[in-house]
């Protein structure tokens, strides 16, 4: 279809404005991350003068940045993992079955979005240490598994959401297909009805995994300086007796690397996934 | 691995469920004065940052832990946390109960955590145990706790404010170091000039602990408490008011770069000075590690006491500094009685003093931060004469907070452009103290 | 709600059958249970409880104060009410100003791309890197530009002689509106995304209806796009509103546990009052009033729009 002229102009505005505003934060962060500490601290210049990667060595040892991305890695896939998994089941269910309390269940589930984090912060954290001393062992306070058990709540209305939508547009015949095949209602989902959601199934995992890699509230106060994650680990860039903005910097792009590589890969299924269940 | 979390989670939460109802108390498992005080136990130590950074400490400290471990046995497993995480991890040690055996404190904050009753009260015979009371210097010690009640933490290193000045910017300006506020004032402005970027003070402006500290030394100067004697806040009497108003007209006045209101991370004001675009920096001593690594040496800067008014009292720091503290329910309160006392004994200290840059706690030991002898002793000068202790009560760090911040603001504004008056000023610290008395 | 067969089945297995959606189902409820809903209550007793410094070691000792913390907050004549009064203040504007201007830059953009021409994919992609970084990433990063001294944004502004380069913007006012722009840099591509998605749900006989009937560009996006995307619209805005509302990580990166009054916004107020001043009752008596308040906003957002939760 033609576009008229008043169209044209709106595209080129509204790219050329997002562009800049996206691109230049970006842009900042590559090149600070390239320049000698002198040069970061001087004047602002849009070219780094001098290029050098001694930032991206410097990073690992001004704070031991190796352990917060093996903490933040551990953390993040585990709790995607078992949120994808929790979502699955619960989806399924909320999708094809009518059962009592499942208005409530949905209700409630989503209404947890709304809780302000900062309301169960501390209960929270007094609940692990009350669990941990049953116990008689530490279990959740301070560890990876109350981080990991704390994330993957995070992601889970949203992904059980997602999923059902996902799951409501797979014809319902081919469960029944299958169960009259005589397969359970595990196999079939996992044989019949995944498969078939598998755009659903990434774009929640990436949700989930981008949900717990960002948190900075539960972080700040649930780890120990053994279990501490990047979110709050990069932060001590800025505490030391410099302000070494070309390695906030050069630290801040190895963070986001991955993520945003992950993401930007699997962004398709993401709006796939979206399209067909958050979005109808 | 989800089939095993599961049925834990399950009982985790039935637990939980009976565990917030029954409301335990204290965590039950310590045996206090156990024997097992020899070799083969192991303490965990948090260590605040002292040097310039984390990596750095680790070094300092690990040879000397050896060092303890082959004396005792005891095996130290050493924890350096940066100062922006500290407190709120003892805080959280506090709440959960599980903290680790020794800790380093802010010594401001002595008063606060011994309200919560988590920590051991050095009483008469862990006194003993670490060496005696009488091994420390009586200004430092009194920072342990509240007046009264036995000390929960001890002092590890001192530190007190002075005033760095730039000896090559002075002689060329044909001045001396000022003993009077009036004479700093005029000394500022005449080593200020904006256009060049240089300016007479440095400031970290945007540091609530600062605008805290030189308020109260300010105050102190005018002869003002932020408490009265019953422990009430008392935050606008005029000499608060002047105290205040004292630290703001720096920028007031503008002597002091407008960009140092966002300085606030603890290095940039030195780092200023260190470059030679402040002539002078009012800091701790162990600003000398920053300055040091800025490259500046020794021999390039001077320091004196920090002055007063003419006619007013000579208070020219508060005695700042790390303590050293053990946590209650600890099962291994002999072997951090002994660490502390390690830690505290002249050999240590003098060893530890030169890289963070400490003051000794010991009575009657010689300062060997610097290898500057006027710059030691005029710092061992001011603690044993010209310092205070910030309040003793137990909302020292409410106070802290709601008035280093309200300083903070009126910093600010002074920044851009409306010099706060009297009457602001005594309005902002109005509010503030009203926070303290809802919060109490 | 499209109305659901269960699948019959001959024989003894109906109650297994039957039981079938609630172990589906249990994990999710355990875990909600633990992290959010007991938490919660927790939470709700402790507004009610005086649980401050002198308590934290034992907190279960701490003095019933009954409704004294909502007292305080409420009372608006008083210091500490005032600010939290401003507080919210503070977060509701902020709430409208981040969510409308993500709305409007997620929607062109949602409609600009969805259109076929060349780079498209290149848009896209580009797009959702603020989204796709960590959140404390693109902060750190836009805090540096902020700097007074040395950060783009003033020399920007300097060699365009708009101002003398000499503006603070992270003290006093300009700090809220940074805080703004950082959050609207970081979550418009959310909205974009979701819009996307919707438009692609669109069938595309729709406009070919329309565009034989002679209707214009702007006029299809008026009554075809607009109309079909209210579903996408409502779910959206209702999301970015909590998220924005409750937002934490924006002020508390950029200034820390103590920011300027201008962006004191309300999640950082409370962790003030509960890890700064120590004072967890009254910091969960805040809290408690927020949720009430989310739970009032969002009630009424959707009974209005007519439109309970999709599966409600």
């Amino acid at each position: 279809m033609r576009e008229p002229l008043s169209f044209k102009v709106f595209r080129v505005v509204i790219l050329t404005v997002l562009t800049l505003f996206v691109l230049v934060p970006m842009w900042v962060l590559f090149t600070s991350s390239v320049k000698p500490l002198g040069d970061v601290q001087g004047k602002f210049e849009w070219w780094p003068s001098h290029v050098t990667f001694q930032p991206f060595k410097d990073i690992w040892s001004t704070v031991p940045l190796g352990k917060y991305f093996l903490n933040s890695v551990i953390v993040c896939s585990i709790s995607m993992v078992l949120s994808v998994i929790v979502a699955i089941f619960a989806g399924y269910a909320v999708s094809r079955w009518t059962f009592r309390g499942r208005s409530v269940f949905t209700t409630t589930i989503l209404s947890t979005q709304m809780f302000p984090g900062i309301l169960f912060l501390l209960p929270l954290f007094l609940l692990f240490v009350n669990i941990d001393k049953a116990l008689g062992f530490t279990l959740l306070y301070q560890t990876r598994v109350g981080l990991i058990v704390t994330y993957l709540t995070f992601s889970l209305p949203f992904a059980i959401w997602m999923l059902a939508g996902y799951f409501d547009g797979i014809p319902r015949e081919l469960d029944e297909a299958a169960r009259v095949d005589g397969a359970s209602t595990l196999t079939t989902l996992l044989r019949v009805v995944l498969p078939a959601a598998r755009p659903g199934v990434i774009a929640v995992a990436v949700y989930s995994f981008m949900t717990s890699w960002g948190e900075v509230l539960f972080a700040s106060q649930m780890t120990s300086p053994k279990t501490q994650t990047l979110s709050i680990g990069l932060q001590s860039y800025s505490t030391q007796i410099n302000v070494y903005w070309n390695q906030v910097m050069a630290a801040s792009l190895v963070v986001s690397v991955p993520v945003v590589l992950a993401f930007l890969l699997l962004q398709r299924y993401l709006v796939a996934g979206l399209t067909a269940g958050a979005v109808k | 691995m989800k089939t095993r979390l599961i049925p834990a989670l399950v009982v985790a939460a039935m637990v939980a469920s009976t565990a917030a109802c029954g409301g335990s108390s204290g965590s039950g498992s310590s045996d206090g004065g156990g024997g097992d005080s020899g070799s083969g136990t192991t303490l965990t130590y948090w260590a605040s940052n002292q040097g310039s950074s984390i990596d750095v400490d680790k070094k300092v400290l690990g040879p000397e832990l050896k060092k303890f471990e082959k004396q005792t046995g005891i095996k130290v497993d050493l924890q350096v946390i940066g100062w922006p995480d500290l407190l709120n991890k003892i805080l959280a040690a506090t709440s959960s109960g599980k903290g680790p055996d020794v800790l380093n404190i802010g010594n401001t904050w002595a008063p606060s955590l011994q309200a919560t009753g988590a920590f051991l009260p050095f009483d008469s015979s862990a006194l003993t145990a670490i060496g005696g009371k009488s091994k420390f210097v009586p200004a430092s010690f009194a920072t342990g706790g509240v007046k009264g009640k036995d000390p929960t933490s001890v002092p590890l290193y001192s530190l007190v404010y002075g005033l760095y000045y730039n000896k090559k910017m002075f002689a060329e300006a044909g001045l001396k170091p000022p003993t009077t506020w009036e004479e700093l004032q005029t000394d500022a402005r005449k080593l200020t000039d904006a256009d060049k970027g240089t300016y007479g003070m440095a400031m970290e402006g945007g540091s609530y602990t600062e605008s805290v500290h030189f308020s109260f030394i300010f105050g102190q100067q005018h002869g003002a408490d932020p408490f009265d004697s019953s422990g009430k806040p008392n935050f606008t009497s005029p000499g608060m008011v002047a105290g205040v108003k004292q630290y703001v007209d720096l920028m007031s006045n503008k002597v002091v770069n407008p960009s140092s209101v966002q300085y606030k991370n603890g290095p940039e004001a030195p780092g200023d000075f260190a470059k030679g675009k402040a002539a002078m920096l009012m800091s701790q001593n162990n600003a000398d590690n920053t300055l040091v690594a800025d490259g500046m040496k020794t021999s390039e800067y001077g320091v004196v006491a920090i002055p007063a008014p003419t006619g007013k009292k000579d208070t020219a720091s508060f005695v700042a500094g790390i303590n050293m503290s053990v946590f209650k329910n600890t099962k291994h309160k002999d072997a951090a009685l002994k660490f502390v006392k390690f830690m505290t004994s002249p050999a240590e200290q003098k060893i530890l003093d030169v890289p963070f840059a400490a003051l000794p706690v010991n009575a009657g030991a010689t300062p060997n931060f610097t290898k500057n002898a006027a710059e030691a002793k005029t710092f061992q000068n001011i603690l044993a004469t010209k310092a205070v202790p910030l309040p003793l009560v137990a909302n020292e760090s409410q106070y802290e907070t709601n008035v280093g911040n309200a300083v903070n603001q009126l910093i600010a504004q002074a920044a851009t452009g409306k010099a706060p008056s009297e009457s602001d000023i005594k309005a902002a610290l109005q509010q503030a103290q009203d926070k303290m008395a809802s919060a109490g | 709600m499209t109305s659901r067969p269960t699948v019959k089945r001959a024989g003894g297995r109906g109650n297994a059958r039957r039981l079938t959606p609630y172990f589906l189902i249990a994990p999710a409820i355990i875990l909600e249970l633990l992290i959010h809903i007991l938490p919660m209550i927790v939470g709700v007793w402790m507004s009610f409880v005086g649980l401050t410094q002198a308590f934290i070691a034992n907190w279960s000792t701490a003095p019933w104060k009954g409704l004294s913390s909502y007292k305080l907050a409420l009372d608006f004549s008083s210091p500490i009410g005032n600010s939290f009064l401003h507080s919210f203040e503070v977060t509701c504007l902020y709430t409208v100003l981040v969510v409308g201007c993500a709305w409007f830059l997620g929607m062109s953009a949602a409609l600009v791309l969805h259109r076929n021409f060349r780079g498209r994919g290149f848009f896209r992609t580009l797009f959702l890197v603020p989204y796709a970084m960590p959140i404390y990433t693109g902060i750190m990063t836009w805090s540096f530009m902020l700097q007074r001294d040395n950060g783009l944004v003033n020399h920007v502004l300097k060699s365009l002689g708009l101002t003398n380069g000499d503006s603070f913007w992270l003290i006093g006012s300009n700090a809220f509106w940074s805080m703004v722009i950082i959050a609207v840099w970081r979550s418009w591509p959310f909205a974009f995304l979701m819009l996307l998605a919707g438009l692609q749900n669109i069938p595309d006989d729709v406009y070919d209806a329309a565009s034989v009937d002679g209707a214009g560009i702007w006029k299809q996006i008026r009554y075809i796009t607009m109309p079909a995307l209210r579903p996408v619209n409502l779910v959206m805005v209702l999301m970015l509103f909590l998220w924005t509302f409750n937002d934490f990580n924006t002020p508390f990166v950029l200034f820390g546990a103590q920011p300027p009054k201008s962006a004191d916004i309300i999640s950082v107020h409370i962790y003030g009052a509960s890890f700064v001043n120590w004072d967890f009752g009254f910091g969960s008596a805040m809290s408690v009033l927020l949720l009430a308040f989310l739970l009032v906003v969002t009630g009424a957002y959707l009974l209005i729009f007519n439109r309970r939760s999709r599966r409600a």
